[in-house]
């Protein structure tokens, strides 16, 4: 089973060790142009969980490829790309990009961060543009906010995505108790931590359920038996956010907790829980398989 | 990057301050300036906080109980364990010729660890100014060998002594404001809310040279980008 962080929640240039205890490592969402992001206050703790009001604060597509991407490429971790944008053109061309760069093992294409002002465009038209743009495995990212996230998926699948992350922060907003104003300079910021939890496992039951791809699933992983949960829900990986913030060792723990979660549970290892949660299992597809080969032969490569 | 799991050897009372004290075990005090996270029990976040005392076998934090982690590390009790992660970040250039340190309240948090070092290195202990809202606050200022108090609604800045001095700063942001103007080239340590203390956030950043960048590896000891740094911090207050 494929332990991640979730993007934005881990710098791999800053923290190589704890980057090298994930079997990949997905970047800070990359956009054409550089980006400072929000102004401070950026973040807030509340009572069960966490604001982010980061804004997408990333070198640019540019700089990252001639800069951060080599750098990236040495420390022998397989490297996700998450990719953003306010038009699927912007997209498609950062995928062609990192398509010609090399060295890159997936591309997970955000269309849902809560904390920029501009929507992009339909998630199905990003991820049509990218398929055309690029052969690099595509894996969509929604938001669990969206008033149906299965259509969503099923949406972006047609498309031609080859998976789901599941689930980006919800928007949320912290008063300062005090003077009852915004906690946050942006107003509103991304809510992740425990509470995302629920929601998290009900938009991957949702969507293993709609579709045939492979779901990352993540939101509120803070131990192994969550992440056991979101196997039963339908996910094949899983990824760690937040609770990287507290615990930069979380991947070592989390993965030991995990095993032994699943053993106590008669599953001789993890995945085999997995749809646990679904009365009738989903039919795992040939595509899914193939996908599922595919990103295992780059990892391969990329380690050897 | 490993956490450790720390015992808590005692806590005392320094006017509003807590002086929490816990088992140094292989931790590394760092240089002073730097920081650590702790764990603050029932919270979903760790603290940052600066390490204000290296004793024989501990390692010393002056809290100031304001927020629900705050308070819940004040709330410990002797023999507890807490997870902590460090040090971390830049601290402040030892290589100074004619130290001042400048404070004020709970910055003055990582002074008497600094003080020691400076004294360690030179043979001399550096004087201080710090400043206090009362003098109920003001009773940290014990901590701080050679140090000169002042209370609102007198400033630091107003007692600063003519002549040149390598100046390292610690305090609220106005105060830093005002030591930038008056020295351009002092070292301040700033202060922002952090997630996690090595990088993986961005919750911290602060303007740093027309870019914003994180003050938990980039700081939290700023040099001559200082001003660039106060620019930012009145811009989104």
């Amino acid at each position: 089973m494929m332990l991640l962080n979730a993007s934005g929640c881990l710098d791999a240039l800053a923290a190589p060790d704890v980057a090298r205890t994930l079997d990949a490592f997905v970047t800070k969402t990359i956009t054409p142009l550089p980006r400072g992001g929000n102004l401070p206050v950026r973040i807030a703790e509340t009572e069960a969980g966490m604001l982010n009001s980061i804004g997408l604060a990333n070198p640019g597509r540019e700089r990252f490829l001639a800069e951060h991407l080599p750098r990236l490429r040495a420390l022998g971790v397989p490297l996700w790309v998450s990719v953003g944008g306010f038009a699927a053109t912007e997209y498609a061309e950062t995928c062609a990009a990192l398509g010609d760069a090399g060295g890159v093992t997936a591309v997970e294409l955000n269309l849902s961060c809560p904390n920029v002002d501009d929507g992009p465009d339909g998630a199905a038209e990003i991820v049509a543009a990218c398929r055309s743009a690029t052969r690099l495995p595509l894996y969509a990212k929604l938001s669990p906010s969206a008033w149906d996230v299965a259509a969503a998926a099923r949406a972006v699948e047609a498309a031609g995505a080859d998976g789901l992350s599941l689930v980006n922060t919800l928007r949320g907003l912290s008063l300062d108790e005090r003077t009852l104003r915004p906690r946050l300079a942006a107003g509103t910021g991304g809510y992740s931590g425990p509470a995302l939890k629920p929601v998290a496992l009900a938009a991957v039951w949702a969507c293993r359920r709609a579709t045939r791809l492979p779901i990352v699933g993540m939101g509120g992983v803070g131990s192994g038996l969550d992440a056991l949960e979101l196997l039963a829900a339908g996910a094949s990986a899983v990824a760690l956010g937040t609770v990287l913030f507290a615990d930069p060792d979380a991947p070592d723990r989390i993965r030991a907790e995990l095993r032994q979660e699943a053993v106590a549970r008669g599953f001789e290892e993890p995945l085999q829980a997995r749809d646990t949660a679904h009365e009738t299992p989903p039919a795992l597809s040939s595509a899914e398989a193939t996908v599922q080969q595919k990103v295992l032969q780059s990892r391969i490569k990329l380690t050897a | 990057m490993r956490r450790e799991l720390r015992s808590v050897a005692g806590l005392e009372q320094v006017g509003p301050y807590t002086l929490l004290r816990l088992a140094a075990g292989g931790l590394d005090p760092g240089v002073p300036g730097q920081f650590f996270m702790l764990e603050a029990p029932g919270r979903l976040l760790p603290r940052p906080l600066s390490l204000c005392l290296a004793m024989a076998g501990e390692l010393g934090f002056l809290i100031d109980p304001v927020g629900p982690g705050t308070r819940a590390l004040c709330g410990l009790g002797t023999g507890d364990r807490i997870h902590v992660l460090g040090p971390l970040g830049n601290g402040f250039r030892l290589d100074v010729e004619r130290p001042l340190l400048v404070g004020g309240g709970i910055g003055i948090a990582p002074f008497p660890y600094l003080s020691r070092c400076l004294a360690a290195r030179r043979g001399a202990v550096p004087p201080a100014l710090l400043g206090f809202r009362s003098a109920w606050h003001a009773e940290a200022a014990a901590l701080v060998p050679k140090a000169e108090a002042c209370l609102e609604p007198t400033y630091v800045t107003e007692l600063l002594p003519p002549g040149h001095h390598d100046v390292l700063a610690c305090g609220p942001e106005p105060m830093l404001r005002a030591v930038a103007e008056i020295a351009p080239e002092a070292q301040l340590a700033w202060e922002a809310p952090m997630a996690c203390g090595y990088g993986a956030c961005y919750g911290c950043a602060v303007e740093l040279g027309g870019e914003l960048r994180r003050l938990c590896v980039d700081g939290p000891v700023l040099g001559d980008a200082a001003r660039r740094g106060a620019t930012r911090l009145e811009a989104a207050a």
